[in-house]
């Protein structure tokens, strides 16, 4: 608690992640270019910008997931922890149990409740027994603020929850592996503003132990949520600062346009 | 007013054209409805006669001297004993007044040859009997068997039925001394095939259809899913890939008689491996069907959401952890209706079973992969082909059989992708 508290209180926050010259491109067509950006630690970090400009393919850089699309290309540097996560020795697999991610739609598997959390600490050989198992995913579903409504039901499928519950199961299941980044693309573009408000609550909650990348389409959600705000536009890093000082005192007229809602 | 007149004739237009389009559906699905239920009803009136199967009473006397073979009664010696003395004996009993030799042709003819076997089982379970006399049903002969049917009648000329008059007559005696029986035809489901209609039986081609379709199952099915899933799931997308796409679903077109051609020139020609035998019919309808469980189960893998691949290598799984726990689980269903309709396919295959020899007369039945066998529509052709009345029939009640296990086969299917399947 203390350490958390010095966390938030600190305003010097060590670089996490530092993205250096990222150009980005799938096939012939450069979707980021030239993108410099650093993540503090234990703050969340919101990337704001109309759509298309290139936010989710930033967010999918960070733990590698474009890896998967056929003719995605990704250049320059992203280190983590100064360790350079596109280097040759760089095991796909482990950065992602360190870089956790959260959809922008809620897609646990087709699984019980339990399942859903455990199955991330059993691959990844977190919990040696079934008794630690068992807390593991109990503690999960406590920090995701999901435990009250399913502790009953925990052999329930996970679809059968509500869109809102399904979204923080998903972080349950994405905070259960222990990560050191967390990355949310848009995680409430699909929920009610009752669903959004508690996901915001819990991502304020989460920072005191995680580093939070998040996407949103919305500058309140922006301007609610995080400490750093980032603003892209065409697949430019346009300006990046404190969220306060974007929303009050932008600095380039683009991100004054977009913020007052004349882009985007 | 013209314009709502104009509405209104519109309006009755789009009901005339809704209705006109209802009554197209309805008579296409009736007529469909109709041919099925007309090709249903006919098969079971030609073939529901197979199942039962006429049987004559007979005072039988294991002599052993008729038998001609002196004292001895170990099995091997009454295997060839002449047991067919017995049953023209016991006919001439019943029919003293019969001399002529010519006749009694005719009167013999009137029990099947089978009956000869019958009562050679029957000492060789307990060779106690010999000397005694028992009273026995034994199978009658095709004609007497279509006779006691009602499919001979007395009615038509004489050179145009498979019985003669003094035939008709004896039988008509036979029938009226209560000593004719139609009972269940058991035999049909015991035994292989025969040169006789009232011996030929289904359970040969049953088999040989059990092992053909076992070693199609045990090649095309681990085969097949493995193959899709790499294809699908892991192989990069190229021009290699894309070649092997494009002939994969060729292969599935290609008509089925060149995989018998195939089958032919490399496993019979080229490696000698057995003729007539379910190991070689299976390798043959196991490539025949590769292409469409693979295709199948493609397609079921498609189906999976890929938000499921990405939730799964979002928490860290490998490729490989993605696929096994998580998409291939997912559409295990559709992977599973896909085998099941394959196999049914390859159930009902016979074109390339000609071309390896599968279509021999095959009267044993088979006790392995590497036995002459037939399959059941091989089978149903033989008979089919064959000049004997009764083997119409035999063929009719085949093709029950046959449509019985393609139906069992499809509701296995439905079964199982209710069981697999995760609503959630
Ligand atoms: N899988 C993909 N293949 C090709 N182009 C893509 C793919 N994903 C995104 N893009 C393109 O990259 C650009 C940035 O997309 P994205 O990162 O999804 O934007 P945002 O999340 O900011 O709305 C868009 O122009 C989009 O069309
Ligand atoms: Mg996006």
């Amino acid at each position: 608690m203390s350490q958390a508290l010095k966390h938030s209180l600190s305003t010097e926050h060590r670089a996490k992640v530092q993205a250096r010259g990222v150009n980005v491109y799938y096939g012939d067509k450069k979707a980021l270019s030239g993108i410099g950006l650093d993540i503090p630690e234990h703050q969340v970090s919101a990337l704001i910008g109309p759509s298309g400009c290139g936010k989710s393919t930033f967010l999918r850089c960070l733990n590698r997931m474009n890896d998967i699309i056929e003719g995605c290309r990704v250049e320059g540097a992203i280190t983590i922890d100064g360790a350079d996560i596109y280097a040759k020795d760089q095991d796909v697999v482990q950065l992602r149990a360190r870089v956790g991610m959260v959809f922008q739609k809620p897609n646990p598997f087709p699984k019980s409740i339990y399942e859903n959390v455990a199955y991330g600490p059993r691959i990844h050989g977190l919990a040696p027994g079934r008794k630690e198992l068992d807390d593991l995913v109990r503690d999960s579903l406590e920090r995701a603020g999901l435990m009250g409504e399913v502790h009953d039901r925990l052999d329930h499928p996970g679809t059968s929850l509500s869109g809102g519950q399904q979204q923080r199961l998903c972080i349950a299941r994405a905070i259960a592996v222990k990560p050191e980044l967390i990355l949310m693309d848009e995680p409430c573009s699909a929920l009610d503003p009752i669903a959004t408000a508690k996901i915001e609550e819990l991502i304020d909650e989460l920072r005191t132990r995680f580093t939070i990348v998040i996407v949103t389409h919305s500058m309140q959600q922006a301007a609610r949520v995080s400490q750093r705000t980032a603003f892209f536009h065409m697949g430019e890093l346009v300006e990046t600062g404190s969220t306060e000082q974007i929303f009050t005192n932008p600095k380039d007229d683009r991100t004054q346009a977009y913020i007052t809602g004349r882009i985007g | 007013m013209t314009d709502s007149l104009a509405n209104d004739i519109r309006l009755r237009r789009r009901y005339q054209a809704e209705r006109r389009f209802r009554i197209y559906g309805i008579t296409a699905t009736a007529s469909g409805l109709l041919f099925l239920g007309v090709m249903l009803v006919s098969i079971l009136i030609i073939g529901h006669s197979a199942f039962r199967q006429s049987f004559i009473k007979l005072d039988v006397t294991f002599d052993p001297e008729v038998l001609q073979i002196g004292d001895k009664t170990d099995e091997e010696s009454l295997r060839y004993a002449h047991f067919q003395g017995l049953i023209r004996v016991a006919l001439r009993e019943k029919f003293p007044e019969v001399t002529d030799r010519r006749e009694l042709r005719e009167l013999y003819a009137l029990v099947s040859r089978g009956a000869a076997d019958v009562l050679c089982e029957i000492l060789i379970d307990d060779p106690g009997l010999m000397g005694q006399r028992h009273t026995y049903w034994l199978p009658a002969s095709d004609d007497m068997d279509l006779f006691v049917k009602g499919e001979i009648k007395s009615s038509a000329p004489e050179i145009e039925r498979q019985l003669s008059d003094r035939q008709i007559e004896w039988a008509e005696r036979l029938t009226s001394d209560g000593l004719v029986d139609l009972r269940f035809n058991t035999a049909f489901f015991t035994t292989g095939d025969s040169r006789e209609p009232e011996l030929a039986g289904i359970w040969g081609a049953v088999k040989g259809s059990f092992y053909t379709l076992l070693v199609t199952l045990a090649l095309s099915f681990p085969t097949g899913i493995l193959a899709a899933i790499y294809l699908q799931e892991f192989a990069p997308k190229n021009p290699v890939t894309d070649l092997i796409e494009v002939n994969i679903n060729n292969l599935a077109a290609v008509p089925s008689i060149v995989f018998g051609l195939l089958g032919l020139a490399v496993f019979l020609n080229f490696f000698h491996m057995p003729r007539s035998a379910p190991l070689v019919g299976g390798v043959v309808l196991a490539l025949m069907t590769l292409p469409v469980i693979i295709i199948a189960a493609r397609a079921a893998l498609l189906a999976v959401p890929p938000s499921i691949r990405e939730a799964a290598l979002a928490v860290g799984a490998t490729p490989m952890q993605t696929v096994f726990h998580h998409v291939a689980p997912l559409a295990l269903p559709g992977m599973l209706t896909g085998a099941i309709i394959g196999m049914a396919r390859a159930l009902g295959e016979t074109a390339p079973l000609l071309m390896i020899g599968m279509v021999a007369f095959i009267a044993d039945i088979p006790q392995g992969v590497t036995d002459p066998a037939t399959v059941l529509p091989v089978q149903i052709f033989l008979w089919a082909d064959s000049p004997e009345r009764a083997f119409m029939s035999k063929m009719a009640a085949g093709i029950m059989v046959l449509l019985g296990f393609l139906i069992a086969m499809n509701l296995i299917a439905v079964v199982l992708r209710h069981r697999f399947e995760q609503k959630w």
